[in-house]
């Protein structure tokens, strides 16, 4: 089973309005059993091993196995989301390899839910038949250099 | 029959999707639908910052085309995208395309996407075209400006909301049906302009992995063919169905390849050390002019791989080890090589854990080491994508400004990316003839396909009209597996055996293996001919009565039913498209054996189809390519 729960750390997510992987899962594949109030993967063979689950529990209940059909046993990929960087451990099936662990930036200068959608760059014309798309052509950025379009007609 | 409230939503603009393509159009639509107060509404069967191909995340973004850097040209673009699919690309497509989408990379970088930057502050190409990210939360991100876009204009959002069906009056798309697979509630949308975003087609095929490790295909399972049916019912004419995508990754986790053959030079290699690429050069000729262009196309490297797998040269190696040792020993001193080193593994790493964790679990599990050991590639199973190095999608109008005289006639009929049926658009996978359009492109496409349909409202600004009648027979069709299910399950003691009706998994099962055996997949090493094709037809045919008796138990089951029939049209497209065309011009997408060459005479051309949702008759239809440039 590609994403597990670990029973002792899955609350339910009884605090939040919905079921965090529940809510997440592209596949549809988390739901919360109302008994126990724990969630689990309802289709393992369907899952794609995203992680959404994973990096979305506040609890982090959920956990990756390796597809068995494949994957040999002992390793592990673990996931830690915060709203500007995700760290990794890599644990090898050989316990002599040290595990690795890696951070990456997932955003860079907006904090999370500031994203602008609109105006970023004056948009050229208003022209709702034109083929101008909102911010150019100032935003193709073509001060460093003449932009080329051989014999094709230019935007 | 199954207690069900029906909700009806009425809006201008029906986006129905919510990965790459579906926020582009809620971006572009709702920039432009504020300034003309017109209504846009999303309807996404999962929940947008983690729905689509781009669920994962990226570690590069594929389509840059870098104008401004005055290196490269719209031609330059097209050049690479028509040879690469063996001259079958529709160029004013791909061109619209082209010229927007560095200023939706731009734009992602004003998201907070952090892009990889060299001292001097240029993006850091991992190819001529491509540019490295730190995307683990890149649609994370564009999501959010999505729904922002969205909040600003007004718009509404649906989530885990599954569309099966287009809305018809006649002949004219006038918007959605679908079912919420949290509630028992049918939705129907009535929109005047509709967008089918909905991705491309996995799981048409059977997957190499057949126990647990189904869902590890390489484009995700839950793309299940929504878009093809969509666009097939709603009467649009498709095209390239038979251009499949098959791509080589690393064996059984499919991680990605690109870091390793184009930022590390990585060489592949068969189990004896020879550079299939090299040894194998002479078949070169037997695909030109499109075998002896550079880049070599994505499917003849393809075939030049399987050359040696079928003459039993296999495992088929990535040299990780090598290249990693090239690139350390070009280094001045020993510190530098170190330093080098672990920058490399560090990349290398992030490259899987960016978009396939689990390859990264895979090395992890066999000791990998990539500066120590190569790893296995292979080829994956066929996909249905028409963003990548496939093209299979609806055929779609072009921007008119981009029209010679020789093409306006063909390729332009009033909005670009209208489909032929009024009031239908389509962008991303659900587009065809212009492939290479990736994340970006598939973003840009969906903004220019938005702002297109905005347009179209504008001109044909009437109140949708659907018949009550066709909804209602549709709400019966749609719930029909649940009734089956309830009125039989209790005939026999095992709910999954029963005479009387067919689960959704094993009616997948059912058409996976045809199309394997059958259509060329992965068990017959990707050969058909017109004699397996016909047979393959036949049983088809009978799927399709079956799938009448579809049971489900649940909504979860429903959803999983009509993914299903949506990737049995998908199949039949397929299989249709590759019988019709009668040349082999994609050798490592697809073998015809009995017609095993390249035929340009004749065959360079786009094998387009239509289906009558009325009669359930198809059509095929040949149009000719005509190019922009040369």
């Amino acid at each position: 089973m590609p994403s597990y729960v670990i029973p002792d750390k899955c609350d339910g997510c009884k605090a939040l309005d919905k079921t965090a992987c529940q809510y997440i899962c592209p596949n549809d594949l988390m739901v919360l059993n109302k008994d126990t109030m724990k969630a689990y993967n309802q289709e393992p063979q369907q899952c794609w091993e995203c992680y959404s689950c994973v990096k979305i529990c506040p609890n982090q209940a959920i956990e990756v196995r390796g597809y068995q059909d494949f994957v040999p046993m002992g390793a592990s990929v673990t996931a830690m989301r915060s709203s500007e960087d995700i760290m990794w451990t890599v644990q090898f099936r050989d316990k002599g390899i040290r595990p690795k662990r890696f951070k990456f930036p997932i955003r860079r200068g907006v904090s999370e839910g500031q994203a602008q959608p609109f105006d970023l760059y004056p948009t050229g014309d208003d022209d709702i038949k034109s083929p101008t798309l909102m911010g150019e052509p100032e935003g193709l950025n073509t001060e460093k250099g003449p932009v080329k379009f051989d014999d094709l007609p230019k935007l | 029959m199954a207690d069900f409230e029906t909700v009806v939503v009425e809006t201008d603009l029906l986006i129905c999707g919510g990965g790459m393509a579906a926020c582009g159009a809620a971006v572009e639509a709702s920039y432009w639908a504020k300034k003309h107060g017109v209504k846009v509404t999303v309807v996404d069967k999962a929940a947008m910052d983690r729905s689509g191909a781009v669920a994962m995340g990226l570690s590069a973004i594929n389509q840059y085309v870098d104008l401004n850097s005055g290196n490269n040209t719209l031609k330059d673009y097209c050049d690479y995208v028509r040879n690469d699919l063996m001259g079958i690309t529709r160029e004013d497509l791909v061109t619209s395309i082209a010229r927007h989408v560095d200023n939706t990379v731009h734009t992602f970088e004003k998201w907070g996407l952090p892009i990889w930057k060299d001292e001097e502050g240029n993006y850091v190409h991992e190819g001529r075209w491509q540019v490295m990210i730190n995307g683990e939360s890149y649609k994370v991100i564009v999501a959010e400006a999505a729904k922002n876009a969205l909040a600003e204009a007004g718009g509404e959002y649906f989530e885990r909301i599954f569309i099966t069906h287009p809305l018809m009056n006649g002949d004219k798309c006038v918007g959605a049906i679908g079912f919420s697979v949290r509630e028992n509630k049918v939705y129907v949308f009535k929109a005047k302009a509709t967008m089918g975003l909905m991705g491309g087609a996995v799981h048409v095929f059977k997957p190499r992995s057949t126990g647990e490790g189904f869902g590890r295909s390489w484009y995700p399972p839950f793309n299940s063919g929504a878009s093809t049916f969509f666009t097939l019912y709603a009467g649009a004419e498709m095209t390239c169905q038979e251009v499949r995508f098959i791509p080589v990754r690393f064996k059984d986790a499919y991680g990605p390849v690109g870091a390793w053959f184009l930022l590390f030079k990585s060489q592949a290699t068969n189990a004896y050390g020879d550079v299939y690429m090299q040894t194998n050069a002479d078949e070169l000729d037997k695909w030109a002019p499109y075998g002896h262009v550079k880049p070599r196309p994505a499917n003849i490297r393809n075939w030049l791989m399987m050359l040696d797998v079928m003459d039993g040269k296999s495992p088929i190696y990535m040299q990780t080890a090598e290249a990693i040792q090239r690139i350390a020993d070009e280094s001045p001193d020993e510190k530098a090589a170190k330093k080098k080193l672990k920058e490399l593994e560090a990349e290398a790493w992030e490259d899987f854990l960016d978009m396939t964790i689990s390859q990264a679990i895979l090395w992890a599990a066999t000791n990998v080491e990539p500066e120590k050991k190569p790893s296995e590639i292979m080829a994956c199973d066929p996909y249905f994508i028409g963003s990548h190095s496939g093209a299979s999608g609806a055929w779609v109008s072009g921007p008119e400004d981009l029209q010679t005289d020789e093409t306006k006639d063909e390729y332009f009929w009033g909005y670009t990316n209208m489909t032929t049926v009024p009031g239908l658009f389509a962008a991303g996978d659900a587009s065809g003839a212009s492939s290479h359009k990736f994340s970006s492109g598939s973003f840009t496409e969906g903004r220019i396909a938005g702002k297109s349909a905005v347009a179209y409202i504008l001109d044909n600004n009437e109140a949708p009209q659907v018949d009550d009648a066709l909804v209602e027979e549709l709400r019966n069709e749609i719930l029909k597996p649940l009734d089956t299910f309830q009125e039989h399950k209790d005939a026999t003691t095992d709910p999954d055996i029963n005479p009387n009706y067919i689960r959704p998994t094993q009616f997948m099962y059912r058409l996976q293996k045809l199309m394997d055996e059958y259509a060329g997949g992965v068990s017959a090493q990707f050969s058909t001919n017109d004699k397996l094709l016909e047979k393959g037809m036949e049983l088809l045919g009978y799927l399709k009565e079956d799938k009448e008796k579809l049971a489900a138990e649940n909504l979860h089951e429903l959803q999983r039913a009509w993914e299903n029939v949506h990737r049995m049209y998908q199949a039949e497209a397929h299989v249709r498209s590759i019988l019709f065309r009668e040349e082999t011009r994609w050798p490592g997408y697809y073998f015809r054996a009995d017609k095993p060459t390249l035929d340009n005479e004749n065959w360079l051309a786009f094998c387009n189809c239509k289906y009558d949702r009325n009669t359930g008759d198809w059509e095929m239809i040949k149009r000719p390519v005509k190019y922009l440039t040369q």
